[in-house]
């Protein structure tokens, strides 16, 4: 089960590295990582996918916060939350092709930001599932690359962690 | 007044009450070595490899209770420390590590001695600092002791490249407190949690405390001794908790887990109530958690949260400072469990396990035997150093203890961390008697502290089972499914008589059990240090 995790760190060298390396050495899968700094300079905010159950993810969040420069952690409740992420995706294209990239690029919301004789570059913010389902239509036009953020969040409502 | 980076530095670790520093000499710690020099305030032992450094340190931590300072070069210095700071780390010990950096312009270059020390720690350290401005130094200093010292204590790096060293600051000022956003450690236990342990406490008719390192390192042995015989509850013990009760105690079942008691597993296998204090469930101590958790209610009481589910899910879990707990819970008074009949049994288990005979095999000693009778020679308070190996296994089982301390390396199981912790403890106390035990391949491990030890003229006693092969491994490379020993013969071994002498400290041997009480007394009663080898047969194992 996938699970999100929003953690407040210390914006300084080498809190990455100690985060990355917790996660490898208790073998908890990351699945995406998010990084940025928030409205205080001196803090960053991370958002971790992570692919566990719930006894491990208590165990994530008990060593994250043993981390001294982890200011604090939450796991963030399903559907408690708004989460989104970016994805630049390149495909071939020709003049016989593009019209049909372009109906889906409407239908899915994806904007097209850069544009070549045989390519076409489209950028989507979304959740990870349209994401998915925009990628899969993308498919029939043989992708060349395709750059995705992993996701940011925050939650709903008043609240603030 | 203008201050350098090393000078800083000094000053800081003054100001955090250091006396003593154990180091290695290297090109990029000379700004502070030059500063040292000037500060005969601050003692100083050279070691002979640097992850001896982190030993010694850590056998000064255990027994002072203060946080053990440790002092190497870049690179290989560094690296060298790191099986320091990770057997620190795994048996939560506090201790500030100092490490040469190159200059910081250089940083990243691969230049000589250059290696990314913090990057390398950070998956078994309490935290690291990288110096890059030596005016931050003050406060680096302040929060390094500050995190290595408090919560659940542990090793915390600083990496000083030898330009920050020099850089000079004007108008220094040493923070007198600290505080970090993100580091809150919890001291005192939920009070409604308490009440629900005094409870379960009450109503259990078999319970059972299990004392842990954590005993220790929260100076809460006189409150565990309190409680167990308030309520007379019988004490098991993890390797990191051995001492905390001596072996005559009437509640003492001795040490659980895997190479333990017996008497004391099999309290812990018909427990109702298992009290932990300080223990974090490791798999040498509890075998299977799961079956634990099925069979008994279970009160977990930690600083370490993370520890709390970790390895087991506790009934009752109750974070903070266990001698501050341990006091919460010794405030309220309630009936005491109604489990007179379950003491007796335990009793009977523990009586045939200390009068247990010792096989016997001519032309050589029993490590049990040396030990049973070592244990009742020894000084009421004697710090005993344990290595790791089949003499781990018999000394934590067999030695008497008595209102001393047993240090060991627990946790990362560190082979040669005998000798190094028991010339920190002699730093620290060198009144205290100190002996230390390990067989012919830890030893091995770190003779070459040999030096250190005469250096300063000490009196360690050095207790060394040879029996010219590698023992637990053998012993586990003996039983199935493993088919037979490999590589774990000590061929070409040194006469470590020669080796006592050539560093000009006595030595004798005993092969024959007759001659053995003389022979302990004689060993004892020798001026300084003294080496007793004690032939042993290769093939005993540690469950004869």
């Amino acid at each position: 089960m996938k699970q999100t995790i929003s953690v407040l760190v210390e914006n300084q060298a080498g809190v990455l590295n100690r985060i990355t390396s917790l996660f490898s050495r208790r073998a908890f899968n990351i699945h995406s990582l998010a990084v940025g700094v928030t409205d205080d300079p001196s803090v960053s905010r991370i958002t971790i996918i992570v692919e566990s159950g719930n006894s491990v993810m208590e165990q994530v969040e008990k060593q994250l916060n043993k981390l001294v420069e982890v200011i604090k952690v939450r796991t963030l409740e399903e559907n408690s939350y708004i989460g989104r992420e970016l994805m630049i995706l390149k495909v071939s294209a020709n003049s016989r092709t593009r019209p049909n990239i372009m109906t889906l690029c409407q239908i899915c919301g994806a904007k097209v930001s850069d544009i070549s004789p045989t390519s076409m570059t489209m950028e989507l913010s979304d959740t990870p599932d349209r994401l998915d389902s925009f990628q899969e239509m993308m498919r029939t036009f043989n992708i060349l690359e395709v750059v995705r953020t992993g996701v940011i969040a925050l939650q709903k409502g008043g609240g603030k962690i | 007044m203008m201050m350098t980076g090393a000078q800083i530095l000094v000053e800081a670790l003054k100001r955090e009450g250091v006396e003593h520093i154990f180091g290695y000499a290297g090109a990029t710690i000379c700004p502070i070595a030059d500063v040292l020099r000037e500060t005969p305030s601050l003692g100083y032992t050279l070691v002979r490899t640097e992850q001896n450094a982190g030993h010694m340190a850590s056998g000064y931590a255990r027994v002072t209770g203060k946080t053990g300072v440790c002092l190497v070069t870049s690179g290989p210095g560094a690296t060298n420390l790191v099986t320091g700071i990770a057997t620190a780390y795994l048996d939560s010990i506090p201790m500030v590590a100092i490490t040469g950096q190159v200059p910081s312009n250089l940083l990243g270059r691969d230049i000589f001695q250059e290696v990314d020390i913090t990057g390398t720690v950070a998956a078994f350290s309490k935290h690291s600092y990288l110096v890059k401005d030596a005016a931050r130094l003050p406060q680096i200093v302040k929060e390094a002791f500050y995190i290595a010292s408090t919560g659940r204590p542990g090793p915390v790096l600083i990496d000083i490249p030898v330009d920050i060293q020099e850089q000079e600051v004007a108008d220094v000022t040493f923070p007198e407190s600290v505080s970090i956003r993100g580091y809150k450690p919890s001291v005192r236990g939920n009070d409604l949690q308490i009440k629900r342990v005094a409870e379960a406490i009450s109503k259990s008719r078999q319970p059972v405390i299990c004392a842990g390192g954590g005993v220790w390192l929260a100076g809460a042995r006189d409150e565990l001794v309190e409680l167990a015989e308030r309520y007379s509850i019988p004490v098991v013990k993890t390797m990191m908790g051995l001492s905390v009760l001596p072996t005559d105690h009437p509640l003492n079942l001795g040490m659980i887990g895997a190479h333990g008691n017996r008497c004391a597993n099999k309290a812990l296998a018909k427990s109702d109530l298992l009290i932990m204090v300080g223990s974090r469930v490791a798999d040498r101590a509890i075998i299977s958690p799961e079956e634990i958790q099925r069979r008994m209610a279970t009160i977990h009481i930690d600083v370490d949260p993370a520890e709390i589910g970790k390895n087991m899910q506790a009934a009752i879990p109750l974070v903070g400072d266990v001698k501050v707990i341990l006091r919460q819970l010794l405030e309220l008074q309630v009936p005491a469990p109604d489990d007179a009949q379950w003491r007796e049994q335990l009793k009977e288990y523990r009586r045939a396990e200390l009068e247990r005979e010792f096989p016997r095999r001519e032309g050589y000693v029993f490590p049990g035997t040396v030990l049973r009778k070592l244990g009742r020679l020894l000084d009421d308070d004697a710090a005993v150093c344990v290595d790791v190996g089949q003499n781990q296994i018999f000394a934590c089982k067999y030695l008497p203890q008595k209102h001393g301390r047993l240090l060991t390396s627990g946790g990362l199981g560190t082979m040669g961390y005998a000798l190094p912790a028991a010339v920190g403890v002699k730093v620290a106390q060198p009144e205290r008697q100190t002996v230390v035990i390990c067989g012919d391949g830890s030893f091995q491990m770190a003779m070459n502290e040999l030096a250190a030890v005469r250096c300063a003229n000490m009196d360690i006693k050095i207790v060394l089972f040879r029996n010219q092969v590698l023992g637990l491994v053998h012993q586990i490379q003996k039983t199935a499914p493993y088919h037979g020993p490999f590589g774990v013969a000590l061929d070409g071994s040194p006469d470590f008589e020669t080796i006592a002498a050539a560093y000009g400290i006595p030595s004798m041997v005993v092969r024959d059990e007759d001659a053995l009480d003389e022979t302990l007394e004689r060993f004892l009663a020798t001026q300084g240090s003294c080496i007793l080898i004690c032939e042993v047969d290769p093939d005993v194992g540690t469950t004869d």
